[in-house]
């Protein structure tokens, strides 16, 4: 009696054992689970409240107008308003001038500053790295103060210019359209040449330098080399990088706000401040700087996906 | 076309031509420039550098005296260093646990909504702006270290650099830490965090740089003058009728000299920490 039950008994609990194992073994995976959900629960929740909530409310004010709180549904009375708003369409056409003429400059002179350094054979490869990374660790706006006074009627090269002879009278860089969006191109390129050469470098090394070997042997010259292996091998980096100077260029605010005011006569104002004045410094109009920025919006992700789609036809 | 000449000369040498260092040094002395000038300019009289010297003069002492007598110096150095520092330990926290999670505890839903969060990276700050700063000052964070921070604390790109060094973390050592009977929040805290010390030396450069430079969210919501940042406070001090270079200039070298140590010393985890997540 005693024995068959106790024989039952280890059969029954052999077989709750093995349940107890399963589910064991499932909330043990459950339970992993939702700690992975709980490491990742904070950053989530903060990306969803300060990106995409705020991304849709902005989308939601753009159908409105007013001023202040005093808001009404307006439609598409926004969209309709910026098309013969003249400083917001020549704010546009900023953004596009200096990223048509910046971008492709700096890229080239990224690419062939960082072939250069990565050349075994370069002596004091490492002071020169250095050198040509400090303009990176340059504050934007410490860095547009300091082209500003550079290129300032009584500024350096306005004196060295009047010195040589080559001028007769100051030049008045920043109070001329044209040469007022040169400066900042000039000065984009300063700031951030070294940064691109960093991903260039990093792409670089990844390359196998017994490929190069190979094509030596092979009698093609350096200009051969750098257009069938190189800028191939580095299109990965070239994507990433164009992606993020075209998405940086759309951005642009703190030059524009401090290297030429948006001067001459808003001749150089780029978008983001010219929607910075129409929220914080005019009569704040949220609406309408709400469809305004919806257009920076969309050109990026337009931008980035015509980017992408071409590099993958050409593969 | 100088790519061109430049080639040629070292193809015909083998080995780096003179064209290639001529063309090098031309570049450094280009981008050192600016930075030279400026710390020449805050060692002189206003009138000397509208002059054009090149040499270190003796006015530091009167730039730092006008310079602390018309702005409030001191103050934003100190409200730059609290947000980029508060920033800095924040956003680390939040995206390191956050990276880990999504790599070591991933699954499909986890995978999908890490591609999700990615989209972020693409919203213009100027997109999202007007409803930041409304939600801002609606809860009363304006002027606040709290205001200046929450946007930022948790960026795609970081938590992106935290899931990808994650990956070559050895899935061995966490089951053995967990047979050891170490909590999943303990073998984050004891064993991941002092092993990756590299790409926590990365972040802290990125992020803290980021929070130094930021000018705009800055500028939107801090309105007194007790909290104005150090970006801000140049900015203030250039918009005046007349422009004393040597003050100006000695104030842009107190902003940029933390980065510029930070730069220095941090060296290889810059450039790490620039190029992030790729790879």
């Amino acid at each position: 009696m005693y024995s068959l039950r106790s024989w039952r008994n280890n059969k029954l609990s052999h077989k709750k054992q093995k349940q107890m194992q399963i589910k064991s073994k499932l909330t043990v995976e459950n339970k992993l689970s939702i700690t992975g959900w709980f490491f990742i629960l904070p950053a989530t929740l903060l990306i969803f409240a300060m990106s995409f909530y705020p991304m849709f409310k902005a989308l939601y004010m753009s159908f409105r107008t007013g001023i202040g709180v005093n808001m009404e549904w307006a439609g598409l009375y926004n969209f309709t308003r910026m098309l013969k708003d003249k400083i917001f369409m020549q704010s546009v056409r900023n953004n596009f001038f200096y990223l048509i003429i910046q971008v492709p400059i700096m890229l080239v002179l990224a690419i062939t500053l960082a072939s250069i350094l990565n050349n075994p054979k370069l002596k004091y490869k490492g002071l020169f790295r250095i050198l040509l990374f400090l303009p990176c660790a340059t504050p934007l706006v410490a860095y547009s103060v300091i082209f500003r006074s550079l290129f300032a009627i009584d500024g350096y090269f306005n004196t060295i210019l009047l010195n040589f002879g080559i001028l007769s009278k100051a030049y008045n860089f920043l109070g001329h359209p044209t040469s007022a969006k040169i400066v900042i191109i000039i000065a984009l390129i300063w700031r951030w040449t070294g940064y691109n050469i960093v991903f260039y470098l990093a792409g670089l090394q990844n390359i196998d330098p017994s490929i190069y070997e190979a094509v030596k042997l092979e009698g093609a010259s350096k200009f051969q080399t750098f257009f069938s292996i190189t800028a191939p091998l580095l299109k990965p980096m070239i994507l990433l990088t164009s992606i993020m100077s075209i998405n940086g260029t759309l951005q642009l605010f703190d030059e524009s706000v401090n290297l030429t005011a948006g001067g001459p006569a808003n001749a150089s104002i780029t978008m983001s401040h010219y929607i910075y004045n129409l929220s914080f410094k005019y009569v704040p109009n949220f609406g309408y700087a709400a469809a305004l920025s919806y257009v920076i919006l969309l050109l990026v992700a337009f931008l980035a996906l015509i980017q992408m789609k071409v590099v993958d036809v050409r593969d | 076309m100088s790519v061109i000449n430049i080639n040629k000369k070292t193809k015909s040498t083998q080995s780096l031509g003179v064209g290639t260092y001529t063309f090098l040094i031309v570049a450094v002395i280009l981008s050192v420039f600016p930075l030279f000038w400026m710390v020449i300019a805050a060692t002189n009289k206003s009138v000397d550098v509208i002059s054009g010297t090149l040499i270190p003069g003796s006015n530091l002492a009167t730039n730092y005296k006008n310079l602390i007598g018309s702005t409030n110096l001191w103050q934003a150095m100190w409200n730059s260093f609290k947000y980029a520092g508060i920033m800095t330990v924040l956003s680390l926290l939040v995206c390191s646990i956050a990276g880990y999670g999504f790599e070591i505890y991933h699954d499909k839903h986890k995978d999908r909504l890490f591609s999700f969060l990615l989209l972020a990276m693409m919203i213009p700050f100027a997109a999202v702006m007007i409803p930041l700063y409304q939600m801002v000052s609606e809860y009363g964070l304006l002027n606040s270290t709290a205001g200046f921070v929450l946007p930022t604390i948790s960026t795609p790109f970081l938590i992106m650099l935290f899931r990808q060094n994650s990956r070559s973390f050895p899935h061995e050592i966490i089951d053995a830490a967990r047979i050891d009977g170490l909590s999943e929040i303990g073998i984050f805290i004891r064993i991941y965090i002092p092993t990756q010390k590299a790409v926590f030396a990365a972040a802290v450069t990125v992020v803290f740089m980021n929070g130094w430079n930021n000018y705009l969210w800055p500028k939107i919501i801090m309105q007194s003058n007790d909290s104005i940042s150090m970006p801000m406070l140049i900015a203030g001090l250039q918009s005046g009728y007349v422009t004393d270079y040597g003050v100006l200039m000695l104030s842009v070298l107190f902003c940029i000299l933390p980065m510029l140590i930070i730069f220095f010393a941090m060296q290889r985890y810059f450039t790490q920490g620039i190029t992030g997540s790729i790879k």
